[in-house]
């Protein structure tokens, strides 16, 4: 069946809307085509990936929407940008960028966008309910809203983002749809020593080497603890999606659609099942690493941006000690989590401690890391894969325990206890 | 994604993220644990297995050809939304065509050993 669409969506893409109206409906119903979509669905929200900047593209799409009067018209987020409005100071880039990237935040500000300049918008408020369809855009967002929300999203890209938002329509196809949500690839986790299951490390490269495996494919975890904290599965999401194109997971006991196994395979057979091993996180682990040297340069937390629980942990770890002077200790967060956390004082000690707190972007995607003499250190398995081509650093991944250890030492430790003969 | 195109191929043997796998201002394969790292991608017929990674690799895409130093055409083992997506921003921009193929598991097989291809507007891949 070709696309069919309805009065509302032929009126838009007649211009009835305006010109902005009708761009944004030809994105999304030529989006839909290629999806071989049936018809467009009504979306309750969007979250806005597009407000990066990366090149005049970036620029060029929102200034045509706004000259043609775009506004959007469901509840919409904006993900990181390429600058930290709160601490502009940080910004070591060209001035070019830095006024191309301002001059897309107050473009898409200007549609109507929420300013949260977040990777992480379900750590604000108003999240999606359980079925209700949204379009979203940033890899991690996605494989959240899908897997731990239980919302529906497909796995979009730039653009189609703010176009969905102004029309408030997504093709109904891909994720958005039962069948397509049912796991097919099934990682049995219930061999991997139980030492190793309770690191928060193990999340993160569970979903690297699930990442690697499972194409586009939905999988499901099966074999570890009942009510995974949600920042465990978003490190799980994020290091998936990162390595590959993973926009789903069901993890049973934990993620809403997964009560039971057989509920994630909606009671068919599994296509694949993959046994996980200690060695096949080793593996991902090294993966992760591009350097045994232990001179320390720089550590990065909070990708995706750390919620107040993970601020938490980071307080209780760190402890008021002091981040060794030869090292710079950065967390990435969002503006509405950095107030919670001030509001409850832990800025305050952070800072005393050195750590330096990032809003709004992120340390990978801008310049904002002073020149790093030794390798950078983070817990994001996202971080780790992207870091090295973004920013030409060497990196080492480690659990959040050893990146705060590693911080007030100034050299790298990690515990490798666990590892061996895991 | 329709079109026609004809180039030297460029064998991309693993998943890509436009954005962080790609420079976006000189086209050149950045990806560290890539193998075709230090590859450049401008005027090149990708062949390749599937996407991954980044939601902005729509915008990187887009960039690229506005830039004309984007790739010539792009033959997928497995379609990827967010190509795609950046495939039609630049039609809309810059009326500039890039057309994406996707192809069945023995046709991309057997590109893989191909040195250049035409992409026909019909949909047709032929080596040569």
């Amino acid at each position: 069946m070709p696309l069919t669409l309805d009065d509302r969506d032929q009126a838009l893409l007649n211009g009835d809307g305006g010109p902005a109206a009708a761009l944004a409906m030809r994105v999304v119903s030529r989006t839909a085509e290629v999806m071989r979509a049936e018809r467009l669905v009504d979306i309750t929200g969007a979250h806005i990936d597009s407000c990066l900047y990366n090149g005049q593209a970036s620029v060029d799409f929102p200034r045509r929407l706004t000259e043609g009067g775009a506004q959007v018209v469901v509840p919409s987020t904006l993900n990181v940008s390429s600058l930290d409005l709160i601490h502009p100071e940080l910004f070591r880039g060209d001035d070019h960028t830095a006024s191309q990237g301002r001059l897309l935040m107050e473009l898409y500000e200007g549609m109507g966008c929420r300013p949260t300049f977040t990777c992480a918008p379900y750590q604000h408020d108003n999240r999606p309910n359980p079925g209700e369809h949204v379009a979203w855009a940033e890899s991690n967002a996605i494989v959240f809203a899908n897997s731990v929300l239980g919302a529906r999203t497909h796995r979009y890209g730039d653009f189609l983002d703010i176009s969905a938002a102004i029309t408030g329509r997504a093709p109904l196809a891909g994720l958005h749809l039962d069948e397509h949500r049912r796991a097919t690839v099934v990682f049995d986790v219930s061999a991997v020593p139980e030492r190793l299951i309770t690191l928060d490390a193990f999340y993160p490269l569970l979903g690297h080497h699930i990442g690697k495996r499972v194409g586009r494919s939905v999988p499901v975890v099966v074999g570890g603890p009942d009510q995974v904290p949600e920042h465990l599965l978003k490190a799980l999401g994020a290091a998936g999606a990162a390595a590959g194109a993973l926009a789903m997971f069901h993890f049973v006991g934990s993620t809403p659609e997964a009560p039971t196994l057989d509920a994630a395979l909606l009671g068919a057979p599994a296509a694949e099942t993959h046994v996980v091993t200690a060695d096949d996180l080793r593996l991902a682990r090294d993966q992760l690493t591009t350097s045994t040297s232990s001179r320390l340069g720089v550590v990065s937390l909070g990708t995706p941006h750390y919620s107040v629980a993970e601020f938490g942990r980071v307080v209780d770890i760190l402890d008021d000690r002091k981040v060794h002077p030869h090292v710079r200790l950065y967390i990435n967060t969002g503006r509405s989590v950095a107030n919670e956390i001030a509001l409850r004082g832990w800025v305050a000690r952070l800072e005393a401690s050195g750590v330096q707190i990032v809003t709004d972007t992120c340390t990978y995607i801008t310049p904002i890391m002073e020149d790093v003499e030794g390798v950078a250190m983070t817990d994001s398995a996202k971080w780790a894969y992207y870091a090295p081509g973004n920013l030409g650093v060497d990196v080492a991944f480690g659990s959040v325990e050893e990146c705060i250890e590693s911080a007030v030492r100034g050299e790298i430790v990690r515990d490798d206890g666990v590892w061996v003969d895991a | 994604m329709a079109g026609e195109a004809r180039g030297p191929m460029l064998h991309l043997e693993e998943p890509i993220s436009f954005w962080g796998g790609l420079d976006p201002w000189t086209g050149i394969i950045i990806d560290q644990a890539h193998p075709q790292v230090g590859e450049s991608i401008v005027g090149r017929i990708l062949l390749l297995p599937a996407g991954r990674g980044s939601s902005s690799g729509s915008s990187v895409l887009t960039e690229v050809l506005r830039a004309g130093i984007g790739p010539a055409g792009i033959v997928m083992q497995h379609a990827d939304e967010i190509l795609v997506i950046g495939a039609l921003v630049a039609e809309e921009l810059y009326d500039i065509t890039v057309p994406i193929f996707t192809v069945d598991d023995a046709t991309y097989r057997d590109l893989t050993t191909a040195d250049a291809v035409v992409m026909a507007p019909d949909g047709t891949i032929t080596t040569g």
